[in-house]
């Protein structure tokens, strides 16, 4: 590969990056909860491909599986089970632009400090006991042809094993606030009046 | 590449981490809320797999080293071994566990917005704190 190929390498992503921006802006705009979960997919698709495009393969897969796939089907269940549409906000709430802006500016001024994009010798990818070490070593030591496998199970093995069980731990809370699902609505003092009224009917 | 083409990459990732933390704050639907949080968690993503990406570097997924017969410029061997630069792992590794541990969180959130609409009937902030402040204001009045 030559410099050419590096610029245009770069141009990619920062077009996809440009996109993802875009959609993030159509989420922002969009009152109609249906859309704004399809452009999430979508939003989360387009990820996947920045990932390829920065060379982090098994992190798109799962992005394109988890993020694109699982994430949206649970955001159109609960979709299905309350509102399709958001109640329309007459105003802009400019406190929060104003707060969104001041911390978008500090990071700014955080990233001048920053290794350029692509960086061979930046702290992090050339610290010579943690990236150097997986590429150089992983092969005698773990002989997997994957780096980020024999990371992942290996020399991180109890990360695994943590994420595993905060995965365990929101199954269960998902499974304790839907799966036993209580009938006894009509005692209940927090339901509209409107509420009420249906649930008599349905009674009656 | 000019100076401030190389830092494009991370003013981009937070003008998206900044929409995500402008559609949690001002926004009052909860979906949506959950919504911006995914797309601020996606911004941290490509922060950290961006630092990871090295120039010419490719995938970390271990190539047998390629043979080039070089004709053109006649090396006494013949063959040049072509050193293969991979990308830093460890981000890829990190980002992974950041995937799921997120759709989990957002599985919890979405758990309890489905029985918040149960109990108050709206998934809007303003709407429940209103139900709220009747309910208090009628346990005021019993007593």
């Amino acid at each position: 590969m030559n410099v050419d190929a590096i610029v245009i390498e770069n141009i990619i992503v920062m077009v996809l990056l440009t996109l993802l921006i875009v959609v993030a802006v159509g989420i922002i705009m969009l009152n109609d909860l249906l859309t704004a979960v399809i452009l999430s997919g979508l939003y989360s698709l387009l990820s996947a491909t920045v990932f390829v495009a920065m060379d982090a393969v098994d992190v798109a897969l799962t992005e394109a599986a988890v993020g694109a796939g699982i994430s949206t089907i649970i955001l159109l269940g609960t979709l299905s089970f309350t509102k399709r549409i958001q109640k329309p906000q007459e105003h802009n709430n400019y406190v929060a632009l104003v707060i969104v802006c001041i911390t978008g500016g500090a990071l700014i001024y955080g990233t001048l400090d920053l290794p350029s994009y692509g960086d061979p010798n930046s702290p992090a990818n050339s610290n010579p006991q943690l990236a150097q070490h997986y590429l150089t070593e992983s092969k005698k030591e773990i002989d997997i042809p994957n780096v980020v496998t024999s990371v992942l199970a290996s020399y991180r093995g109890y990360d695994t094993l943590g994420e595993t069980a905060v995965v365990f731990t929101a199954g269960i809370g998902v499974l304790s606030l839907l799966g036993l699902r209580r009938r006894r609505r009509k005692e209940d003092p927090l339901l509209t009046e409107k509420q009420q009224r249906k649930q008599q009917n349905e009674d009656n | 590449m000019v100076e401030w083409l190389a830092l494009y990459n991370d003013w981009a990732v937070i003008v998206i981490m900044m929409a995500g933390f402008y559609i949690m704050i001002a926004r009052y639907n909860l979906v949506k809320k959950i919504i911006g949080l995914s797309i601020f968690q996606t911004g941290i993503f490509y922060f950290y797999v961006g630092l990871g990406k090295v120039e010419n570097g490719t995938a970390p997924i271990f190539l047998e080293p390629k043979v080039i017969d070089d004709s053109t410029t006649n090396i006494a061997a013949g063959a040049v071994e072509q050193t293969i630069i991979y990308s830093n792992p460890l981000p890829h590794v990190l980002i992974l566990t950041a995937i799921v541990v997120g759709v989990a969180t957002m599985a919890l959130g979405l758990a309890l917005i489905v029985r918040i609409y149960e109990k108050y009937g709206s998934i809007e902030e303003d709407d429940i704190q209103a139900i709220d402040n009747k309910f208090i204001c009628q346990l005021d009045d019993k007593k």
